[in-house]
């Protein structure tokens, strides 16, 4: 009847996961009790779940993103704490089965569901009003993906107190992620998490492309996108093209662990090492999926805050693209060590240096375009100054990492772990927080703090070099990943200041949190009434902030890039009523389908881990139930009146002088 | 409104995504009509060049490559209506995109592994060496 599911499952002796997930349940009864106490399902279920406006649902993956950034970082501290303490004959506090589970959850939900997560949300709430649009092309099938995405994490969170998590690693290498080597369901949660997710974010990528390719404003062509479009275009091709793939890998894995297939396994005819081969043809796009929109924040942040054009425009977009086609002819350097010949090695490892060069275009790029410009040390352009110093000193490890005799020493060390935390964070997460302190007021209607954005910004900083510098000297000295224990006690020292750096970044997280709480609890003052706090170039910025739920009351009229800096030098600060008034605008109608679909999505990936096989049955058909209630509803939205229209840019424009 | 003015602005410039209806019921099921026989007669003609042994043997892959690849072109020109027309620029790119990731991803796996294949101490002698 329950499949495997039996009371063994819930972990009773071990205290760590036991607490967690008694304190999260507590937590998570506790706010639905408040919420249904203060009556707020109702504001809930209206203005956020059922939403299909891609500013909203923008917001909801970037809050997702900083809750799962907290579980995430909560690993981190415990495993550079273990390391920390378990030098010698000591053994720290995590025994070795859930110290792995630990750095598997922590690999997996930094990837996926921070740094994807994170990425996903700016595109959603940016792309479409840089477009000058309304929507993007699919609205209800975006708020689909947004809860996929939900629903993913919920497994993964799930994992922590039902049954284990994966031991295999964030990208669960076999054999040792096979049925023979992990008999229990964390594999299962691993997979079934991510098929999920994978499919919201490929239909996150279709819709991106078809927003952007098919939905500009009238005279925006390509070369006038803001680069943060372009960005977000070549994401989405990425996405489009590479998460088939480790939908594919993962499958054949699934059939291997479910029905005795042997694609994977060592005997058989099976051959793990195709498992690595297919899953870093994937992998390595993944990388510039998560970091490209990232160059697109910085490249409005860096213009916007420089008071100049973007310098080099169109090498910035040749350069973009020239990344997302070499991203695919490089994933070799990422199992240089697997057995391949010379010119195989030799072949990918030229690749690899190849791609810096379009990498370091875009450096200069920025470099120059803050060179002789009026620069405002804003958080956001901390961010941005930040990043390149940091993303210029990871690159360059990148480039040592992709001579293959090289690799040969340094595979597996640590001093891999730093080089590829320094171009993650240093390249997406300080990104995300660009793009955060930078967008938040046209989210909101109110600016962040600055003092406590610089002080956030200035711990995360230092807290950076603390944490991974000496782990890049660690490696040198022969220190591998995922140690669980140590007998060299010479490697302490630094284990412990990178332990301290962990705890630097930790004040930066606090730093955030209580920007965003002192921000909202001194909103009044902070209040946005221009629509335009930064002096920003792009079209968003032409709309009042918050922006309304239609966007664009006109539809703008497109000339050159940096529209709405050309149009603020003929004294236009918003776009022009025609003659005629405004018209009524076409909405698309809230939908609780994306959810509903999530609910069953659930349903079946938790009865697909624990083999509850009637259950799958049930949430299997209600995905289909509810695809079917989409197919033939029979809705053609509404209109917001014209009157309504004018009544609203009147409320959001008080500010903006005529 | 939105959504009329997208439709009106690709009436006058020819830009018709697939799937908008842009053709008379007739010539529609004209093109299915032709779609389906042409992809049976692949499929049949696969079928047929296994079991038939018409073929010299070694080609018979070949010939299943050659009709597999054929039939997809028949659906994406009949079924996903992909033509040469400039309002189709955009379907074509993704499609030389699409070809040429997969052509990438297929042709690496196949050097990588057969590379590995090629550098393997063969099992037997494995056996040996660990005897």
């Amino acid at each position: 009847m329950l499949g495997k599911l039996t009371w063994d499952a819930i972990p009773f002796n071990d205290p760590i996961p036991f607490f967690t997930g008694i304190g999260i349940i507590v937590g998570m009864i506790s706010i639905l009790s408040l919420v249904t106490i203060k009556r707020w399902w109702p504001y809930l279920w209206n203005e956020w779940i059922t939403t299909v406006d891609h500013k909203k649902l923008g917001v909801m993956y970037v809050l997702l993103s900083l809750v799962m950034l907290l579980r995430g970082f909560v690993d981190a501290l415990m495993m550079r704490s273990q390391q920390a303490i378990a030098a010698g004959g000591a053994q720290g506090f995590l025994p070795p089965e859930h110290y792995d589970q630990v750095f598997s959850a922590h690999g997996t939900i930094m990837i996926f569901f921070v740094a994807m997560t994170f990425m996903i949300g700016l595109i959603n709430f940016i792309v479409p009003l840089q477009l000058g649009e309304r929507d993007v092309a699919f609205p209800v099938l975006n708020s689909t993906s947004f809860w996929l995405t939900a629903s993913a994490v919920l497994l993964i969170n799930m994992s922590l107190f039902i049954g284990v998590f994966s031991r295999a690693t964030w990208l669960a290498y076999p054999p040792l992620s096979e049925l023979q080597y992990s008999p229990d369901t964390g594999v299962d949660y691993y997979l079934w998490a991510l098929q999920i997710s994978g499919v919201g974010t490929l239909l996150t990528g279709i819709n991106f492309l078809a927003t952007i390719l098919k939905m500009r404003a009238p005279g925006m062509n390509y070369f006038r996108m803001p680069i943060f479009c372009w960005t977000a275009l070549a994401s989405s091709l990425l996405i489009v093209a590479a998460f088939p793939i480790s939908t594919a890998t993962w499958g054949m894995l699934l059939l291997d662990r479910y029905a005795g297939m042997h694609f994977f396994t060592n005997d058989m005819g099976g051959n793990p090492m195709m498992y690595m081969n297919l899953i870093w043809a994937w992998g390595h796009p993944e990388v510039y999926i998560l970091v490209l929109p990232a160059f697109g924040v910085f490249s409005e942040v860096i213009a916007t805050f420089s008071g100049k054009p973007l310098f080099g425009y169109r090498s910035m977009v040749v350069a973009t693209l020239a990344i997302c086609i070499l991203s695919f002819i490089v994933w070799l350097h990422h199992f240089f060590t697997m057995g391949a010949g010379a010119d195989v090695n030799g072949f990918f490892g030229i690749m690899t240096m190849i791609i810096a060069v379009p990498t370091g275009v875009k450096v200069f790029n920025w470099l120059f375009t803050m060179y002789g410009g009026q620069v405002r040390m804003t958080v956001p352009m901390l961010w941005s100054i930040g990043f390149i110093i940091t993303f210029v000193i990871g690159g360059m490890t990148g480039v040592l990492l992709a001579v293959p005799p090289a690799d040969f020493m340094l595979h597996n060390s640590l001093f891999l772990v730093a080089h590829f935390h320094n171009v993650i964070i240093g390249g997406v997460l300080f990104g995300a927080f660009a793009g955060y302190n930078y967008w938040f007021p046209k989210a909101f209607g109110f600016t962040l703090d600055e003092r406590l954005g610089k002080a956030s910004f200035w711990c995360w900083l230092i807290g950076f070099y603390l944490a991974f510098v000496p782990l890049y000297i660690l490696g040198f000295k022969g220190a591998t990943r995922r140690m669980q224990h140590y007998d060299n006690t010479d490697w302490q020292p630094l284990m412990l200041v990178a332990a301290f750096g962990a705890f630097v970044i930790l004040c930066g997280i606090g730093f955030i949190i209580l920007q965003l709480v002192w921000s909202i609890y001194t909103r009044e003052k902070r209040r946005d009434l221009t629509g335009d706090p930064w002096n920003g170039r792009t079209l968003e910025w032409a709309v009042p902030s918050p922006a309304p739920a239609y966007n664009f009351a006109i539809l703008p009229d497109i000339e050159t890039t940096d529209a709405f800096s050309e149009m603020k030098k003929h004294d236009q600060t918003s776009i022009p009523v025609p003659p005629g008034g405004y018209q009524p605008i076409h909405m698309p109608r809230n939908s609780a389908n994306g959810f509903f679909t999530a609910f069953f999505t659930v349903v079946f990936g938790f009865s697909m881990i624990w083999h509850i096989w009637w259950l799958a049955i049930v949430g299997f058909a209600g995905i289909f139930i509810t695809y079917l209630a989409l197919a033939w509803r029979s809705d053609e939205g509404y209109e917001i009146p014209a009157a309504e229209v004018a009544r609203m840019e009147a409320a959001g424009r008080k500010g903006v002088k005529a | 409104m939105d959504v009329v003015d997208h439709h009106q602005n690709q009436e006058t410039t020819g830009d018709i995504a697939p799937g908008d209806n842009n053709t008379t019921l007739l010539s529609g099921i004209q093109s299915y009509t032709i779609g389906l026989l042409l992809a049976v007669l692949m499929t049949a003609g696969s079928f047929w060049a296994v079991q038939a042994h018409v073929i010299w043997g070694p080609a018979v892959p070949i010939a299943l490559i050659v009709l597999a690849i054929s039939q997809m072109g028949v659906h994406l020109a009949f079924f996903l209506h992909l033509t040469s027309a400039p309002d189709n620029t955009n379907n074509i790119l993704a499609l030389a995109f699409g070809i040429l990731i997969v052509f990438l991803v297929v042709v690496g796996s196949l050097w990588i592994m057969a590379h590995l294949d090629n550098r393997m101490v063969p099992m037997d002698q494995l056996m040996q060496m660990q005897r």
